[in-house]
């Protein structure tokens, strides 16, 4: 099947139509048909992807299924998938069936809601899939709007200016990602993002064979090196040249995603208006893309500029890790410090991609992978007693093991995986970027390790006024434990959580196809710029 | 084979008697979990008697592999794993026999059924300890240091009503997140320097390791020595050593039997055998080992004061279990690593049996645990008494000078000092020798106030006190035969003429030959002088407890500022509470409110200040306005994109 990677991306989109077209009516069994509806696309879509597990080639370089067309005003459409967004594709579409799941309670507007999602996951999908500059930023910037629409319609009392806040953030990062991105086809002619991928650590020979391979000549091929001698701007002198200017304009878009402390005050307040599903998809999926962009777009394509601002990176990294989780120490709003923590965690997807090294990158990968699942299930741990209480106050809640014991478990298992305990997936990933970050900086490994203390309390700290203790408070007297559908929610997030913490390599083995050339070429990248001189500003 | 049905027997224990038991019933996993401990027991004790010191490692499964780091999930069998096998199975199983009768009956929980919980979480913990002690590769240890560390949570907060319970919960497993901060960097070290966390490797480049440079914060520092002591700080969480030990007495909090299995015997052994493990790089660590030393003489001091005055009959045997775990150390850190697993390997038996005959007397006097409620208790609980009589003979090293014969503590704790004296400096030795006398005094200042003199407190208590269960007297029995002989068995495998020792090792340890030959030739005063610490203990316990009961009371008033720094710990709780709990939520605070609000936000806000109110209003007058607007720019980007592309001649 040469089409597969678009059949997954638009199965959902597919059935959006379906629900807009031929979905009636608001009552009771039209919301559950617009659910049904939506789960079985989600599902459908999960089964397919699996496709692409099957026939992904572990032995090949390079992007893999590619599907290339051509498409309006000479733009093309083309789409691939390569180790690493082909476990964020699967991290997708395993995500989203549970997040539907998760939205069985809703009543308001539940086909447009529905939809939203719907349309979120092919653009989700498509984010991760897509080859061309003009299509990614498409995807990219088309999924704010789903998202805004979920916060800002079915979201919580300050929704409005939440939405607001999420929406001028990203959007206002994403400007300068716009006209990083003209300036690219401007300078290399190609907007092919899996071109510029190979070619910026390629030997003029190396390039030569490439060329032959995609048929073009080697002249052009060789412009799809972004420049990195120093230019001059306004009186400065750039080191890195275009490749410094591109990756801070990529970087204002990613470092707001992520988020990278200091921006990323949006994500705490876009988390607690946010209803819990969206929050989920935000957690899980959507701050993926700001770490996928790292190692899509800044550190391949502008090696010489991550080597110059990576030490820099590693610091902002190790801040993120300390200061949110000191921040998320004193939070009385539950999803606030759940908020907090996911941060600090993707601290970790910084400095493992910055050390850029094998553990670091197969460490960021697996990480974002693991947040995936541990952050999802703790804001669907969140929504569990939310749906039952209506409030995130800590204060709130305590002892509510004594009444849903199979909720305390699950939430315990959480905590350790959020707190990184070996046997869980948390582990992997931090285990990894900070051995990677110590090979490259030891402060900054010593700062970021302090995160494992703080991440311990915090966790604790949160379950222990939430689950532990005696059950005093009359209002939660009559609370009941997980339903089948919710224990069915959170089944799976247990086995991957457990199963990818015992046998991580699962996943870094698909990661690694495409880490070890990653590391080669920027590696090969900077000592060209060495031998040239351009790194002596360092 | 063998191994791994040892291995996972626990495991599958656990499982089953915590997820299954609502089929199984309460009492179908208390048998079960207890029963595959056994199984693990007679196994651990084949495979330790018929060790033939080739070490060999059964590997299990792929862990994390990326690039050139590689672990897997394996089983090493050398003689240090396989001691530690029959010390961790032992013990389990006999503290899950004992549990029988110890949890028989538990007010804490109402209806709520709790006893197949503690049986699983039991068996889970030990699991983890089987993987810790059978790593072959450190990573896998820490798997197993952290797993222990979960079940010791778990344990701690059994009563989770409890909020004493859940405070000393999180306290421990945060203190002890302190020292894997450490352990953590030890590792990330490891493998910078060697390429790879597993122990052959490690332990083939140990050499190259003393004798290179790394560069570690600020400065290049010998990377033997850089990963000594972060290990160190390591161990320092798990065992409860000087700085990081405020954990473990708040620990008692959980039920008896887990302050037995885990707290004394086993999981806070984990560092000194992290220690014993790695002491082929240690050996090329000088500076570290003298540290080891310094803290662990320095904990086996300061521990044994604040034990002298406790009135907690588990809080003595706390600070008497953090004070012998100082001895280990000193001996490891002396060089004399078989002196070490010696100690660790008899105090299993004896500081198990003390915790257990003090839970037996808990449960006899209705879960009172203030020894000035005790008295007199002798005859009521007979067995109870001669066996912790056993312990307390051990713990005190009660032997014959110049011989091998005596209580086990009396071998493996004068082996200790003996290595002390010949390895670890003067500091150790007089600090071990003064924590014997006063070992020797709150041992038998526990065993006087609890069993002799009148009856004090309850009297209603006092009246319905009778001796324990079956179940709970024959693990004392078994572990008091213990206390008395493992001492005198193994003393030439552990600490005899060096050939002996190097042969029971095998490649286990270092060659540390000379530590231990002039251990042997210590001056006689040297030897004896433990021994009459121990009587000017016992002595004074008598002449204090016994005789003239009158002359604590004074004491304590004469120097009561004194009296109160040992009664409060030496203060450690307040001043980790103002500086690092306050500490943390204050920093925490600020950059919230501060950073987050008034710097970032504000800045950020302060720039689209027209912005956000502006499409606020847009907003409430249109819904869709805002989000038409969004629509409208992107599209107009992309129209100008495509635009300018085409005009340019296309793509490609």
């Amino acid at each position: 099947m040469s089409n597969l990677l678009s059949l997954t991306t638009f199965i959902p989109l597919l059935g959006a139509a379906i629900l807009a077209l031929f979905l009636r009516g608001d009552d009771a069994a039209a919301q559950s048909n617009a659910k049904w509806v939506a789960f079985a696309t989600t599902a459908f879509t999960f089964i397919v992807s699996l496709f692409i597990l099957a026939g992904f080639d572990r032995s090949a370089i390079g992007f893999q299924m590619v599907e290339e067309r051509e498409w309006i005003g000479g733009l093309t459409y083309k789409m691939g998938v390569d180790g690493i967004s082909l476990v964020l594709v699967l991290l997708t579409t395993f995500i989203m069936p549970l997040v539907i799941g998760a939205c069985w309670g809703v009543t308001n507007r539940v086909k447009e809601y529905m939809i939203a999602f719907l349309i979120l996951e092919t653009l989700m999908l498509g984010v991760f899939m897509a080859l061309d500059l003009v299509l990614f930023y498409l995807f990219f910037e088309g999924q704010l709007i789903p998202m805004f629409l979920i916060i800002g319609i079915w979201g919580g009392k300050e929704r409005i200016y939440a939405a607001f806040k999420f929406f001028l953030y990203t959007f206002l990062g994403s400007v300068l990602m716009l006209v990083a991105m003209m300036a690219i086809w401007v300078t290399t002619g190609t907007t092919d993002i899996a071109h510029l991928y190979m070619v910026s650590g390629m030997t003029p020979d190396q390039i030569a064979v490439y060329a032959a391979e995609i048929g073009r000549s080697a002249e052009e091929v060789a412009r799809y090196q972004i420049a990195s001698d120093p230019v001059n701007v306004l009186g400065l002198t750039i080191p890195g040249g275009l490749q410094t200017l591109f990756w801070l304009a990529f970087f204002a878009s990613f470092a707001v995603k992520l988020p990278m402390w200091p921006v990323h005050t949006w994500l705490p307040d876009a988390h607690v208006q946010a209803p819990t599903a969206g929050s989920v998809v935000l957690a899980s999926i959507l701050l993926k893309m700001g770490g996928y962009g790292f190692v899509r777009f800044s550190l391949p394509m502008f090696p010489i500029a991550s080597e110059l601002i990576g030490p820099f990176m590693l610091w902002l990294g190790a801040i993120a890790i300390v200061y949110t989780s000191l921040v998320a120490l004193v939070q009385e709003n539950m999803k606030k410090l759940i908020a907090y923590s996911s941060v600090a965690h993707m601290g970790y997807v910084t400095i493992g991609v910055f050390a850029a090294n094998q553990q670091g990158l197969d460490g960021a990968v697996f990480q974002m992978l693991s947040h995936g699942f541990v952050s999802g299930a703790l804001f669907l741990i969140v929504g569990v007693i939310y749906d039952r209480i209506h409030t995130l106050d800590i204060d709130a809640y305590g002892g509510l093991v004594n009444r849903m014991p199979v909720y305390a478990l699950v939430y315990m298992f959480f905590t350790m995986a959020n707190l990184g305990l070996p046997g869980t997936s948390g582990f992997v990933g931090e285990f990894l970027t900070l051995v990677a970050v110590f090979k490259a900086n030891t402060w900054v490994a010593f700062v970021a390790a302090t995160g494992v203390i703080l991440s311990a309390s915090y966790a604790l700290w949160l379950y222990r006024r939430i689950v532990l203790g005696d059950l005093i408070k009359e209002s939660l007297r009559a609370i009941t434990d997980m339903s089948r559908r919710e224990k069915l929610i959170f089944a799976p997030l247990v086995a991957m959580t457990l199963l990818l913490g015992v046998w991580p390599s699962l996943a870094i083995d698909l990661i690694s196809t495409t880490t070890t050339q990653l590391v080669s070429q920027v590696d090969s990248a900077t000592s060209m710029a060495a031998a040239a001189g351009q790194m002596a500003l360092n | 084979m063998m191994v791994s049905v040892i291995l996972f027997a626990p495991l599958v224990g656990a499982i089953i008697g915590g997820f299954g038991w609502r089929i199984i019933g309460e009492q179908g996993a208390q048998w079960l979990t207890t029963g595959l401990l056994f199984l693990a027991l007679v196994l651990s004790w084949v495979v330790f008697l018929g060790f033939d010191g080739n070490a060999y490692t059964v590997e299990i499964g792929r862990w994390i592999v990326s690039g050139e780091l590689d672990t897997s999930w394996s089983i090493r069998i050398d003689r240090l794993s396989a001691t530690m096998l029959v010390v961790v199975t032992s013990v389990s199983a006999l503290v899950h026999l004992y549990s029988f009768g110890y949890m028989a009956h538990d007010d804490n929980f109402g209806d709520l059924p709790y006893k197949a919980r503690f049986f699983a979480y039991l068996s889970f913990f030990t699991f983890a300890m089987l993987a810790l002690v059978t790593a072959d590769n450190i990573l896998q240890l820490f798997f197993g240091w952290e797993g222990v560390g979960l079940a010791s949570y778990l344990l701690i907060g059994f009563y989770f009503r409890k909020p004493s319970a859940n405070a000393a919960a999180i306290k421990a497993f945060v203190v002890n997140r302190v020292g894997d901060f450490s352990f953590g960097l030890g590792i990330y070290a490891l493998f910078l320097m060697t390429g790879s966390l597993t122990f052959d490797n490690i332990f083939a480049a140990a050499s190259t390791l003393g004798g290179e440079e790394m560069r570690f914060l600020w400065r290049d520092w010998n990377a033997a020595e850089v990963i000594g002591f972060l290990l160190f700080i390591g161990a320092m969480g798990k065992s409860a050593q000087i700085f990081l030990h405020t954990w473990l007495p708040d620990a008692m909090e959980g039920p008896t039997p887990v302050s037995a299995l885990i707290h004394a015997a086993t999981m806070v052994t984990a560092g000194v055998f992290l220690m014993v493990r790695m002491s082929p790089v240690l050996e090329f660590a000088p500076h570290a080992k003298m540290f080891v030393v310094f803290i662990g003489a320095t904990t086996a001091f300061m521990a044994a004061t604040i034990g002298l005055v406790q009135n907690d009959i588990k809080r003595v045997i706390a600070y008497s279990t953090c004070s012998q775990l100082g001895y280990m150390f000193v001996a490891a850190g002396s060089g004399v690593y078989g002196a070490a697993m010696f100690h660790l390997f008899t105090h299993a038996f004896f500081k198990a049996l003390l915790f257990l005959g003090a839970g037996s007397v808990i449960v006899a006097m209705h879960h009172e645990q203030d020894m000035r409620n005790y008295g007199g208790l002798r005859k009521k609980l007979p067995v109870t008494f001669w066996t912790m009589l056993v312990g307390t003979l051990a713990i005190t090293g009660v032997g014959i000078p110049f011989t091998q014969i005596g209580f086990a503590g009396f071998l493996s704790k004068d082996a200790v000092i003996e290595g002390a004296f010949a390895g670890g400096g003067a500091y150790a030795f007089w600090m071990l020798v003064i924590a014997a006398a006063m070992t020797s005094f709150y041992s038998w200042r526990l065993m006087f106030m609890t069993f002799w003199g009148r009856q004090r407190g309850d009297a209603h208590a006092h009246d319905h006190a009778k001796e324990s269960p079956l179940s709970m007297t024959v693990p004392l029995v078994v572990l008091a035969v213990g206390a008395a002989v493992a001492g005198m068995i193994w003393y030439g495998d552990f600490f005899g003429d060096v050939a002996r020792v190097a042969g029971f090792f095998g490649a286990a340890l270092p060659d540390g030959e000379s530590v231990l030959e002039a251990a042997h030739h210590v001056p006689g005063w040297v030897k004896v002088s433990p021994f009459v610490a121990m009587v000017v203990g016992l002595l004074l316990a008598v002449w204090m407890y016994l005789i003239h009961t009158d002359v604590p009371a004074k004491l304590v008033a004469a120097g009561r500022p004194f009296y109160l720094f040992l009664l409060n710990k030496w203060y450690f709780d307040e001043l980790y509470d103002w500086l690092f709990v306050r500490g943390a939520n204050w920093v925490g605070r600020v950059l919230w409110k501060r950073g987050d609000g008034s710097a970032i936000d504000g800045t950020v806000n302060g720039i689209s200040m027209g912005i956000v109110p502006f499409f606020t209003r847009v907003n409430a007058r249109a819904q869709s306005g805002f989000l038409f607007t969004y629509a409208f720019a992107m599209v107009l980007g992309f129209a100008l994109f495509l635009a300018w592309i085409t005009l340019s001649g296309g793509a490609n």
